[in-house]
């Protein structure tokens, strides 16, 4: 249905840029020069005036189509049917009526709901109709009335333009949208959360224990959501991590900027290219299949217990993961310095790994700092990684190898599956995602500070 | 200066000394140098076990073991007039008696037809549908082998191990044997990984539906993100008045680049899912979630490739005559294509890799069969990979790892295509 609407609306449109163009030549071919557009701008000053009013048109119908006639079928029902109903039970009588419309009968339903879903049916035929006609009407009338204002002197070009400029202008204020959307609907979860759990034991509580009692007398099922536990195994992992990535990145940096061979650059920078791109779930995999085990195995070797999903197994793999980050960035930071600085001290003598601990280093270190806090952002985001090869079960320890959990891993395990959106247990996958994208977000503008500031500096 | 100078320089006439201090700076240095390589080996090192690991577990499920049956399709089992509702129970056992002569008692058949993947009685009903003439004749079907019996074909199963902890008796293994030397096992390659859909059965699972999810996600991504990444990087490029409101935009787009991906996630579930009703699972709320992933990356690309267009260009076009947007859409956007080309397949090829965001939207759920459209519930490569390695049955292993090296390939080709056209179309001025 709505396919046959957008592509009508696009036809349509196409005939009209012809009927427009033609209109345009006509112009060309009697005037001459006294044209003020080309015929292609009549052409498309004609066709946005028929195709954009009706795909709004569209858009809006299909947005709010449903909610509307719903409460209408639901409003029609007999009140005997509908005293006394709650939200969720309200949900499920318009489901049975939807599913009794399209044919899905498991048990002979009531006869007002039979009733209803006919009249559904009825209704929704109707409107179907109504919109294709409403949406022809609305693009006859963009037609006559742009058409009608083809002239020779008609400035169509400007009316074009003006058209694209507003469209540019929305698609730049998508990317707003998109952060407000982010923020928006993170807060809004998040406050129904906080008003089931209070704050002080959410941000403070040493306990995470997010099931939900599905008897009232159940033992432990209260659920507790104090997310410290969490926050630490997010810490140890990324502190791994970050144990792992920092030296080898910055070293591989150093090489490649100091020691390396043009051919061994143009060689090893792709290659770690490849580190950065493999997708994040194939690292989850290696981590389970292959890292974990073989660490578990070098623990029994050594006669040390090993957790199946240690911090460790998770937290390597993730560091290796950032090398490519680490490397990329602190290279980038590097090679910023001034070529003067470092001729200089060659120059006085220095060897180049005077250079580089005494100049160098020390002139990129905010760069590098920089870059290093952008990895540790991007460690603490990290979802696959973790989902795969760190444990569920919060615990407060920072044994790396003991089983942690994440904010990423609760967050996943929380709202994997069916997802009700009134349970503190849904809830609370928002409030820690409001928590990750805050402190990721900090740790972001406080990287890209120091990076900027500390590239005028040198420029 | 020159103080110093002559108070170093008895220092320096001792060459002995002078000598073993050069010794340790040059040592150091040298030091340096080794960390370094050391460094590198090691995060290639880490590539190549990555790699090597993925390869060695992941060939074996390229091929797929295979048993040539005899099935004798009598009339009595299906009617001719109606293939599709026969009895394939009973053919099937018909046809697995006569495999191993001896096999007699209902139960030996039962578990002679074990060797055989779960799903057989389908697979015949299919060529029978398909064919209905065999009907009354014998139909000769090659039928994958169950996940045990594929791994033994392969090796994969010791036969040296004791019978009590192998996952075959030395009955079956026996059984087995005597197919292979009857000349009914054979090992093709798997052209069922690309045919057929997500199976609770290893070795009739497939990748076709999680591709098709990807296409249609993919599709769904780029048709929004690259008409709407280019507008606004013109804008903002070409455009826009240099105030407080672009500066907004312009942070707004460098820090959503950074955002988590699993925010995005939170976002599609509570938005696109919750508030504006679109069904779970869907390609198409994946393929919206993608593309406010990968927008920042196209603006950022495309902003680069615009800047890129000398100024030169530009005020020839302004020279006769043209409007600004004459200039941009006729003579800038045109020369920068290239790099938004591959900016925008890079981006797509990182949206394909993506997985934390689908598994919020749903697109972690167990589909028999391939989407038919942007609506319909379906998984995605990256998912089915997350699906298969958290399954039990020992054939999955292999299966996630040549799931991986597909998904892979895909990335290869899309950052080959992006190569290929930056070194072809890209002109430097």
């Amino acid at each position: 249905m709505l396919g046959y609407l957008f592509l009508t609306i696009i036809a349509l449109s196409l005939v009209a840029y012809y009927v427009g163009a033609l209109s345009g030549k006509k112009f060309a071919a009697a005037c001459g020069s006294e044209v003020h557009s080309l015929p292609s701008y009549h052409g498309a000053f004609v066709a946005i005036w028929v195709g954009v009013p009706a795909l709004i048109l569209v858009l809006l119908w299909s947005a709010f189509q449903g909610g509307v006639i719903d409460s209408l079928i639901y409003s029609s029902l007999p009140a005997a049917l509908t005293d006394g109903l709650s939200e969720a039970q309200r949900n499920l009588t318009l489901s049975e009526i939807h599913n009794v419309a399209t044919g899905q009968i498991f048990a002979e339903p009531a006869p007002e709901i039979t009733l209803a879903a006919e009249r559904l049916n009825r209704w929704e035929t109707t409107v179907r109709i109504a919109v294709f006609v409403a949406t022809l009407a609305v693009m006859m009338l963009g037609f006559f009335f742009a058409h009608s204002k083809l002239a020779p002197r008609f400035r169509a070009r400007n009316g074009v333009e003006t058209a694209l400029s507003v469209f540019m202008v929305f698609c730049s204020v998508i990317a707003i949208l998109t952060t407000v959307g982010i923020v928006v609907s993170l807060v809004y979860e998040a406050w129904a959360f906080f008003a089931l759990v209070p704050p002080s034991e959410f941000f403070f509580g040493l306990r995470w224990e997010p099931q939900i009692a599905i008897r009232p007398d159940q033992i432990a099922g209260a659920g507790a959501f104090g997310a410290v536990p969490v926050f630490v195994g997010t810490l140890v992992i990324s502190t791994i991590a970050m144990c792992v990535a920092i030296p080898i990145g910055l070293y591989t940096a150093i090489y490649l900027v100091e020691y390396a061979s043009d051919r061994v650059r143009q060689i090893v920078k792709p290659l770690m290219e490849i580190l950065a791109g493999v997708p994040t779930v194939v690292y989850g995999f290696f981590a389970v299949l292959t890292v974990a085990p073989a660490i578990r195995n070098a623990g029994g070797l050594v006669g040390v217990g090993v957790s199946p999903n240690s911090a460790l197994a998770a937290g390597l793999v993730m560091g290796i993961m950032i090398i490519p980050f680490v490397s990329s960035l602190s290279d980038d930071a590097l090679r910023a310095v001034p070529r003067s600085m470092r001729d200089g001290s060659l120059a006085m003598g220095a060897t180049r790994a005077e250079t580089m601990n005494r100049v160098l280093l020390p002139a990129a270190l905010p760069g590098i700092m920089g870059g290093v806090l952008l990895a540790l952002s991007r460690a603490i985001g990290e979802t696959m990684i973790v989902v795969m090869a760190a444990g569920l079960i919060a615990s407060m320890n920072v044994n790396p190898l003991e089983s942690v959990t994440t904010v990423t891993v609760q967050i996943v395990s929380l709202l994997i599956g069916d997802t009700a959106f009134d349970s503190p247990k849904t809830l609370a996958a928002f409030a820690l995602g409001l928590v990750l994208f805050v402190v990721t977000l900090m740790l972001n503008v406080v990287a890209l500070t120091i990076v900027r500031r500390y590239r005028e500096q040198y420029e | 200066m020159t103080d110093a100078a002559a108070t170093a320089s008895p220092h320096y006439s001792s060459s002995e000394a002078a000598a073993a201090k050069r010794r340790r700076r040059y040592a150091a240095d040298a030091r340096l140098r080794g960390y370094g390589i050391a460094a590198i080996s090691l995060a290639l090192g880490l590539l190549g076990v990555l790699i090597t690991t993925l390869v060695v577990g992941g060939y074996p499920a390229f091929t797929q073991t295979m048993v040539r049956v005899d099935f004798p399709i009598s009339t009595e089992n299906v009617d001719p007039a109606d293939p599709a509702a026969g009895n394939f129970r009973r053919v099937m056992s018909a046809g697995v008696s006569e495999l191993l002569p001896g096999a007699e008692s209902p139960a030996e058949v039962r578990a002679i037809t074990s060797i055989l993947t779960n799903n057989t009685q389908f697979i015949l009903r299919n060529a029978v549908v398909e064919d209905p003439s065999v009907i009354g004749g014998t139909l000769a079907l090659k039928v994958p082998a169950s996940d045990p019996f594929d791994q033994l074909n392969k090796g994969l199963i010791n036969r040296d191990t004791p019978e009590d902890v192998r996952r075959l008796n030395d009955q079956q293994i026996a059984w087995f044997d005597s197919l292979r030397e009857q000349g009914r096992i054979s090992t093709p390659f798997n052209w069922g990984l690309f045919t057929n859909s997500d199976s609770r059965f290893p070795e009739v699972a497939g990748l076709a539906g999680a591709i098709v999810g990807s296409a249609y996600a993919l599709m769904v991504c780029f048709l929004i993100s690259f008409p709407v990444g280019i507008a606004a990087a013109i804008y903002l490029e070409e455009f826009a008045p240099k105030n407080r409101a672009t500066d907004v935009i312009e942070v707004n787009i460098n820090n959503l680049a950074a955002v988590p991906s699993i925010v995005f996630g939170l976002l599609g579930l509570a938005v696109f899912i919750q508030i504006f009703g679109l069904p779970r699972s869907a390609p198409i709320v994946g393929g919206m979630v993608l593309s406010l992933m990968t927008l920042p990356t196209i603006i950022i690309v495309t902003r680069n490739a615009i800047k890129a267009v000398p100024p030169s260009i530009r005020e020839a076009a302004y020279g006769v005559g043209a409007s600004k947007h004459q200039v941009t859409l006729h003579h800038v956007l045109p020369l920068a294509l290239p790099g938004i080309l591959t900016g925008t397949i890079i981006g797509l090829a990182q949206a394909l890799g993506e997985t934390a965001p689908l598994l919020l939207i749903g697109m972690n759920a167990f589909i028999t069969s391939p989407p038919g459209g942007v609506f319909e519930a379906s998984t995605a490569l990256p998912t089915q990979i997350f699906i298969w390695a958290d399954s039990p049955e020992r054939g999955f292993v292999s299966r996630t790892s040549a799931a991986i090296l597909v998904l892979l390939g895909f990335l290869i080709i899309m950052n080959g295509i992006a190569v290929f056209l930056r070194q072809r179309l890209e002109r430097t001025w």
